[in-house]
């Protein structure tokens, strides 16, 4: 296999900035085939290669490049198919400048070998072509129950249904995918390939219920009764985090999950077509410094905002952001205000925001996190002309189904407490993603769910 | 899908519904709400629960033609159906010690009254109630709240029925002679509310109000609903929609209620020109009605 010595990653075709910054397009358009092959063949096949180690699932990474290297598409997809269920989700969303590419050797003198982009090709390279169901074993004609339908609990189902038994999803919504529907926007991760997913897995046998809000409409007991044999809870982390200063119920003030959940489930960016409206202003502030930050942004850009602001109170490097879409929002424009945290809100007579009171930061002594903590400097408050503000400063987990629910431990900050193959303190009771960690990834909930779906598995094969 | 099982014209543009929505119906308590959208593309609306028969299956809600999806809605007759309807929502309510018990209702304030007088009646406790609407034509439920109330005050604003005056002018008087109750609920346009919860303020009798804020999902994972109770955020959807009125910022709510009136109006006035309807007169009434 020829050898690709560029110290630079085959670049990726883009929509450009200027073009894109106004519409909901995806951003990154893909490889072709000839950019992939390039790519691939920057791999060097490590024999003990450092981005398998960093990757959360440990999809074979030396392996699939070296199939895309060799034009076997087919055999790539299947590789990485082995231990990630979703990778034409991860392809695009993963941070893999935390995780592969970043222990990848050739990274280490120039670019790392764009493992994430080849990971995106091969996936997009079996859409294409339609994903062929595999071959399903007999019907065990036993039931699984799966709460929520974000990464953790699709590939939970997937994994169970192969296994041949009769899974039901169930999900809050009107529609399945969790934070891929309704939070990560469509420039980023078009919904179509959320939704092949949710297709895929219901010809995989699985029948997936929508507008089912348990803990209301049914508990986790009620299931038992119903015959399923055991629960997965998959509900994410999604109860919005305001930031207790005054004037947050101003008109124009929004969590990130209502903005986002506005414009990506509700389609607002389609208002009138739709019904659902929202109000963006021409000057945006979004409080946070995260993915949920730079989505909110780049959206309120989308929806026609003159100027949108990042308001973060560490610096760029303390950032939690996919580096990627730091660079994506720079390039369309988004104004980054450093060292800087929202003391109040200031609104007109009727209630509409109109400023934000803004204080100076400096970064002190690392905190708990490791981060070094940002603390204020005393009287440099100032004021920010904005008609919108945007809270992304993090969720927690939603109480709903939890509350309704008997006999399962929880963490201190009220998270499930769940055992490293996803096991409740509840008999028959799993959990895996950001319902037990916290915010995280789309791969790590994948493969809590996975791993979930393996311990069920085993101990269903006991029970009887 | 969810089938419209039975329609009622209840009055000028109140409307109301008996929905197949087994699931719904089992587990609806007093004080609970749905969610529902239309089709693909419409908005999530929440209505109140204002009956359920969990042995037919069945949850009934009253709903008042406002805009777009509200008016939508009522386009659909018995047998049609709609995309999703999601629920039940919210925290019941309870009064496990109650011996008396006041409700008063403004406009379509009295159906989501009615299921709370229905279960305190069914309970043994003593109920008086206070219905009121703008004119006779436009009261509802009265016979129902009659078959559950010990006592019923019935006003119309313009006296073309009962007692001529507001809900709050029956209230007070009961109030000023002497009348105490353990607790006083008082559904209604959010100024009915406020307006209300300060006549018994005086008195120290508990105030139960159920508000009305905008939803998105009804889940507790937008905070779009958040009201300010007693100087703290909740979220209707899931800490309520039934509050302390006493404790309820009113004035907040009545802004927040606002935001999205320019848009209201002209997803109302695409749906009025894709349903060639001449009365504008309509919309305009509609909009004073959002007004309050
Ligand atoms: C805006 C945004 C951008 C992000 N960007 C990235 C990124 O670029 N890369 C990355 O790796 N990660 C990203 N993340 C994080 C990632 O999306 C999450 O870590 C991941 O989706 C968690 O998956 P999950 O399956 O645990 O839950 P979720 O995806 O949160 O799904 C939970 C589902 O459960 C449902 N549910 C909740 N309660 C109930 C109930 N009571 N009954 C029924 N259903 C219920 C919810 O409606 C939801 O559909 C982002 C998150 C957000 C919000
Ligand atoms: C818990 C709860 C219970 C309710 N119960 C009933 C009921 O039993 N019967 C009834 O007729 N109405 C009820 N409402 C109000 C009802 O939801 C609104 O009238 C309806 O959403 C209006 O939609 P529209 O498109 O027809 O009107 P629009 O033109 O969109 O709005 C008219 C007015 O309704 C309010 N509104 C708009 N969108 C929403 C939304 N998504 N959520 C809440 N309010 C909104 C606003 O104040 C707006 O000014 C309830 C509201 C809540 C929060
Ligand atoms: S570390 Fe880099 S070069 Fe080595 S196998 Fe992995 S991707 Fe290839
Ligand atoms: S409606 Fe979204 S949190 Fe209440």
């Amino acid at each position: 296999m020829p050898l690709n010595k560029s110290k630079k990653k085959t670049p990726m075709p883009a929509q450009k900035p200027e073009v894109r910054r106004r519409n909901f397009n995806e951003v990154a358009l893909g490889y072709t085939e000839e950019d992939a092959v390039n790519e691939a063949q920057r791999c060097l096949q490590c024999k003990k290669p450092g981005c398998v180690q960093g990757c959360p699932v440990q999809v074979q990474i030396p392996q699939f490049i070296k199939r895309i290297a060799e034009r076997d598409f087919d055999g790539a997809i299947k590789v990485i198919k082995e231990t990630n269920s979703l990778p034409a989700v991860c392809g695009r969303v993963c941070p893999q400048e935390e995780q592969c590419e970043q222990r990848c050797v050739v990274g280490k003198m120039g670019d790392p070998v764009g493992i994430g982009r080849l990971e995106r090709f091969a996936a997009d390279w079996e859409r294409a072509k339609g994903v062929q169901v595999p071959e399903l074993p007999a019907k065990l004609g036993r039931k699984v129950a799966v709460i929520g339908s974000g990464p953790a609990s699709l590939t939970c189902a997937g994994d169970l249904a192969k296994l041949g038994y009769d899974v039901t999803v169930f999900e809050a919504f009107h529609k399945p995918g969790g934070v891929l529907v309704y939070g990560i926007p469509e420039f980023r991760l078009p919904k179509a390939i959320v939704q092949e997913e949710v297709e895929f897995i219901k010809k995989l046998g699985v029948e997936v219920k929508t507008d089912m809000v348990m803990g209301k409409v049914l508990t986790v007991d009620d299931l038992f009764d119903m015959g399923y044999e055991a629960v997965f809870i998959g509900t994410g982390a999604g109860l919005p985090k305001f930031m207790g200063i005054p004037g947050e119920n101003y008109l124009g003030v929004y969590s990130a999950n209502e903005f986002l959940t506005r414009i990506n489930l509700m389609k607002a960016y389609s208002f009138p077509e739709t019904d659902t409206p929202i109000k963006v202003g021409k000057k945006v502030a979004v409080v946070g410094g995260g993915n949920v930050a730079m989505d909110s942004a780049r959206s309120a850009l989308r929806m026609g905002a003159d100027e949108v602001h990042i308001v973060y109170r560490r610096s760029e490097e303390e950032m939690p952001a996919r580096q990627e879409e730091f660079e994506n929002a720079k390039e369309e424009g988004i104004i980054f205000d450093f060292l800087t945290n929202p003391v109040r809100i200031i609104g007109d007579e009727k209630g509409w925001v109109k400023g934000m009171e803004c204080i100076r930061m400096e970064l002190g002594e690392p905190d708990a996190s490791g981060r070094r903590r940002p603390v204020p400097v005393k009287g440099s408050e100032f004021t920010m002309d904005v008609d919108t503000v945007v809270i992304a400063i993090g969720t927690g987990p939603n109480p709903l189904l939890i509350n309704a629910s008997k006999g399962l431990e929880l963490t201190k900050h009220g998270y499930i407490a769940a055992d490293e193959n996803g096991k409740t303190s509840r008999e028959g009771v799993w959990a895996g993603g950001d319902i037990v960690t916290g915010a995280a990834t789309v791969i790590l909930a994948m493969g809590a769910g996975k791993k979930a779906a393996r311990s069920i598995h085993e101990y269903l094969q006991s029970k009887r | 899908m969810f089938k419209i099982l039975e329609k009622k014209n209840l009055a000028p543009s109140i409307k109301l519904f008996v929905m197949d929505a087994p699931l719904v119906a089992k587990k609806a308590r007093p004080g609970q709400f749905v969610i529902l959208r239309i089709k693909e593309g419409g908005e999530r609306i929440p209505l109140t629960i204002a009956d359920y028969d969990a042995e037919k299956g069945t949850v009934t809600v009253v709903f008042q033609e406002v805009g777009k999806t509200t008016r939508e809605l009522g386009t659909l007759k018995a047998g049609d159906s709609i995309q999703d309807f999601v629920g039940p929502l919210g925290v019941p309510v309870e009064f496990p010690h109650h011996k008396k018990v006041l409700g008063v209702g403004g406009g379509l304030g009295v159906a989501p009254l009615y299921p709370k007088l229905k279960m305190l009646h069914e309970q043994g406790v003593e109920v008086v109630s206070i219905i009121g609407a703008k004119t006779a034509e436009m009261l509802i439920f009265e016979d129902e709240m009659k078959a559950v109330s010990d006592r019923l005050y019935v006003c119309t604003d313009d006296g073309s029925k009962g007692r001529h005056g507001f809900v709050t002018v029956v209230l007070k008087e009961l109030l000023e002679q002497g009348e105490n109750f353990d607790e006083i609920i008082i559904i209604g346009p959010p100024i009915l509310m406020k307006i209300g919860a300060e006549i018994t303020r005086p008195y120290g009798i508990p105030t139960m109000v159920s508000l009305n804020p905008i939803m998105v999902d009804g889940t507790g994972m937008c905070g779009g609903c958040r009201v300010s109770v007693g100087g703290e955020i909740k979220f209707a959807c899931v800490d309520g929609p039934a509050f302390d009125g006493h404790k309820v910022d009113f004035d907040e709510l009545m802004k927040r209620l606002a935001t999205y009136r320019d848009e209201e109006k002209i997803s109302l006035e695409r749906f009025h020109e894709s349903h060639e309807c001449k009365l504008t007169e309509q919309i305009k009434g509609a909009d004073s009605d959002a007004v309050k």
